[in-house]
C-alpha cells in the first residue's frame, strides 16, 4: 500500500507538485492521471525516492521514505519516466543486473526471470543485446527488471507510452494480472482510456493538485456526465494536454 | 552478491565489450609511450653514434695552404670534403654541421712561428651539431698541443712548462644515472597510461549514464548511492591500474630493446623497478579516478565530460615539464604532494638510486588523503537529486 499525505516539491519558482495526497491500495489498480506538465512525474519520483518532497510524507507499506529509503525502495518496482538500459548488456543480463541489486538469490533470481519472460512474452530477446530494441521490446525489458525481486507494490510511469496497439493490450493484461496477485499497482498515464478501461481508482492531478479521487463511476456520477472522457474535461476544466 | 561487487563486475564486463574503451584502455594509453620511446630514442641514439664514431666529414675550404694539418686530422678520423663556394649559408641550411676554413695567410703564419688562423663555421642553434663540432675542435685541439710541445722541446724547454695545472674530471655519473636522463619523460607516460586508462570510464559511468537515462532505473535500487559509486570507482580503477600494469611493463621490455650501451648507459627496468613504480603510482590511480568520476558528474552530456577531462589532461604534466625547467633538490615534503612525488620519486628510481620507505609511505599516505578528500565531494554529488535526472 502507498500512501501520500500532503507532497509539495518545488524547483525554484515552479511549483511542481503543491499538496498532493492519496492512497493506493493493495490488490488495486490506482491510475494518477493528468495532462502533460501535471506533476505526475515528480510526484512518482518522490515516491520511490529519486527526489525528497519539500514538504508531506510518503508511505509504503507504512515505512516512512524520509526515514529509511532504501527499505522503501526494496518493496518498490519501478519503472521510472527514464527507461535507459544497458545496450552492451543482453536483457537477461540487465535484468539479473537488478535482481543482484535487490540481493535476490541465484536460483530465486532464474525461477522469477523465466515467469517473467512468459508474461511479458519476451523470450525471443531474452539473449540479445538491447541495442537496437524496438521501443516495446524495451519496455519489457524495464519492466522485468523492474519486477524481478517480485514487489508488493508497482509504481509505472507512463507504462504504455510509445507502445503499439498490441503491445498496449498486452501490457493491459499483464497489469490486470498484477493486480489479480494482490499487488498495489499504481500508474500514470494522460491517456483517459487507458485509465478507464483499467483503474480501480482515479486520481487526477492537474497543475500540481488532485482535482478528483474517485472510483470510475464515482466519478462520472460526480461529474453527472457519462462519458468519462466529457468527465475529465470538466474536472481538469481545459482540454488541454489529454489525449483520449 | 554484494552491491558494491555487483556494480563493479557490471561495469567491467559492459565495457569490456566497448571496443572504444578497450582499444584506448588497455592499447593506445598504456602502449603509445614504449612504442614512441623505443622508435624515437633508437633513431636518435644511432644517429648520435653514427657522429661520435665514424669517419667525420666535413667540408675544408684551403686545404692546399695546410697540408700537414690536414694529414694530422685525417689521422684522427677527419674525411675532408671538397670547398664550398658560400660555407656560411651551407651551415644555415643544414647542408652541413660545420666547415673547416684555412685561410691563404696560414702558411706564412705558421713559418714565421706566429698563431696561424683556422676558422670553424656552424650554427649552434642547430640541433645536432654539437658532437661533430666538438670532435673537429678536440681534433685541432691535440693537433696544437702536439705542435707546441714539439716548437718547445726545439727550444731545449720542458713542454710542463706551458701546462702550469691540469684539469681531471671526475664525473660521479654511473651509466644508470645517464640513462635516468635520458628517461626523464617516462613518469610523465605512466600518469597518461592511468588517466587515460581510467577517462572513458570515469566518464561513461557517470555521464554517459545519465545520458541514456539509465541512472534513474539504477537509483531506483535498494542500495545506498555511496555503494554504487564504489562500484564504479573500482571499475575505473581495475581499468587504470591494467593500463599503468601494461605500460611499466612495456617500458621494462622496451628498456631491453635500447642501444643503450653504445651511450655508456644501462636501463635497469626489472622486476624491482615494476614492483616500487607500481606501488608509487597507487594513489594516483585513486585521486584520477574520483576527479574524473566528480567532472563527469558536472557534465550533462558524454561528449561535455569529454572534452573537460581532454583539458585537464594537460594538469599531469606539469610537473614533468616543472622539472625540467628547474631541477630541484628533492626533499621528503615534496612526496607528499600528488604527481610531483611520483615524478621524484620515479626519477630516483630510474638513476639507479632507490626510494626509501619514509618516501614511500608520505607519497602513499598523502595521496590516497587526497582521494579520499575527492572521493567525499564526489559522494555528496552523488547524493544530489539533479544527478539522476536526464533533462
Amino acid at each position: 500500500m502507498i500512501e501520500v499525505k500532503n507532497l509539495h516539491k518545488a524547483f525554484g519558482e515552479v511549483k511542481a507538485v503543491d499538496g498532493v495526497s492519496f492512497t493506493a491500495r493493495d490488490g488495486e489498480i490506482t491510475g494518477l492521471l493528468g495532462p502533460n506538465g501535471a506533476g505526475k512525474t515528480t510526484t512518482l519520483r518522490m515516491l520511490y525516492t529519486l527526489m525528497r518532497p519539500d514538504a508531506g510524507q510518503v508511505l509504503v507499506d507504512g515505512i516512512d521514505a524520509a526515514v529509511d529509503p532504501v527499505a522503501v525502495r526494496r518493496v518498490l518496482g519501478v519503472l521510472p519516466d527514464a527507461r535507459g538500459l544497458y545496450k552492451r548488456l543482453t536483457a537477461r543480463e540487465n535484468i539479473e543486473y537488478f535482481a543482484q541489486l535487490h540481493g535476490v538469490d541465484t536460483a530465486l533470481m532464474h525461477r522469477r526471470r523465466e515467469k517473467l519472460a512468459d508474461a511479458l512474452e519476451m523470450r525471443d530477446i531474452l539473449d540479445r543485446r538491447t541495442e537496437g530494441f524496438s521501443q516495446g521490446q524495451r519496455v519489457k525489458t524495464a519492466i522485468a527488471r523492474a519486477l524481478v525481486h517480485d514487489p508488493k507494490n508497482v509504481i509505472l510511469d507512463e507504462p504504455t507510452n510509445g507502445l503499439d496497439v498490441m503491445s498496449t493490450r498486452s501490457m493491459r493484461t499483464f497489469l490486470k494480472a498484477m493486480k489479480a496477485e494482490g499487488r498495489c499497482v499504481l500508474f500514470s498515464s494522460h491517456i483517459m482510456q487507458e485509465v478507464a478501461a483499467l483503474c480501480d481508482r482515479i486520481v487526477v492531478i492537474a497543475h500540481g493538485h488532485v482535482v478528483a479521487d474517485e472510483t470510475p463511476d464515482a466519478l462520472r456520477a460526480q461529474t453527472g456526465e457519462t462519458n468519462l472522457e466529457d468527465a475529465f474535461v470538466k474536472i481538469i476544466g481545459s482540454e488541454e494536454g489529454l489525449a483520449a | 552478491m554484494n552491491a558494491i561487487l555487483t556494480v563493479w563486475w557490471k561495469e567491467v564486463r559492459e565495457n569490456l565489450r566497448d571496443k572504444r574503451t578497450v582499444m584506448s584502455a588497455l592499447i593506445y594509453a598504456p602502449l603509445i609511450g614504449p612504442i614512441m620511446f623505443v622508435v624515437l630514442m633508437n633513431v636518435v641514439i644511432n644517429r648520435e653514434t653514427a657522429k661520435a664514431e665514424g669517419p667525420l666529414k666535413v667540408p675544408v675550404i684551403g686545404a692546399q695552404y695546410a697540408p700537414n694539418l690536414i694529414d694530422a686530422l685525417k689521422q684522427e678520423g677527419l674525411d675532408p670534403q671538397p670547398a664550398m663556394a658560400d660555407p656560411e649559408e651551407a651551415v644555415r641550411h643544414r647542408d652541413t654541421d660545420v666547415v673547416l676554413r684555412i685561410p691563404p695567410s696560414y702558411g706564412k703564419a705558421w713559418k714565421k712561428g706566429e698563431p696561424a688562423q683556422v676558422e670553424l663555421i656552424y650554427d649552434a642553434s642547430q640541433m645536432g651539431t654539437d658532437t661533430p663540432r666538438e670532435r673537429l675542435q678536440n681534433m685541432l685541439k691535440s693537433y696544437v698541443s702536439e705542435q707546441g710541445a714539439l716548437r718547445l722541446l726545439a727550444r731545449g724547454i720542458s713542454p710542463a712548462i706551458a701546462t702550469p695545472v691540469i684539469v681531471s674530471e671526475r664525473d660521479q655519473s654511473t651509466p644508470q644515472s645517464r640513462a635516468g636522463l635520458l628517461f626523464s619523460m617516462l613518469p610523465y607516460f605512466f600518469v597518461i597510461a592511468i588517466y587515460i586508462g581510467g577517462m572513458y570510464l570515469a566518464i561513461d559511468l557517470t555521464a554517459g549514464e545519465r545520458e541514456r537515462q539509465s541512472l534513474e532505473p539504477l537509483f531506483a535500487n535498494p542500495v545506498a548511492r555511496w555503494r554504487i559509486l564504489l562500484g564504479k570507482l573500482g571499475a575505473i580503477g581495475v581499468f587504470s591500474f591494467i593500463s599503468l600494469l601494461l605500460c611499466v611493463i612495456g617500458f621494462s621490455i622496451a628498456g631491453r630493446f635500447m642501444p643503450a650501451e653504445k651511450l655508456g648507459m644501462s636501463f635497469d627496468l626489472g622486476a624491482a623497478f615494476v614492483g616500487q613504480a607500481l606501488l608509487l603510482e597507487l594513489p594516483l590511480l585513486a585521486v584520477f579516478a574520483v576527479a574524473q568520476t566528480l567532472i563527469a558528474a558536472f557534465a550533462k552530456t558524454y561528449r561535455e565530460a569529454q572534452t573537460y577531462l581532454g583539458f585537464l589532461m594537460i594538469l599531469p604534466a606539469l610537473p614533468t615539464m616543472l622539472m625540467s625547467f628547474m631541477p630541484v633538490k628533492p626533499a621528503l615534503w615534496m612526496y607528499a604532494i600528488p604527481l610531483l612525488g611520483q615524478q621524484l620519486g620515479l626519477s630516483q628510481l630510474l638513476r639507479g638510486g632507490s626510494v626509501g620507505m619514509s618516501e614511500i609511505g608520505i607519497a602513499l599516505a598523502c595521496g590516497f588523503a587526497v582521494a579520499l578528500l575527492i572521493g567525499l565531494l564526489t559522494a555528496h554529488v552523488y547524493r544530489s537529486e539533479r544527478l539522476a535526472i536526464s533533462a
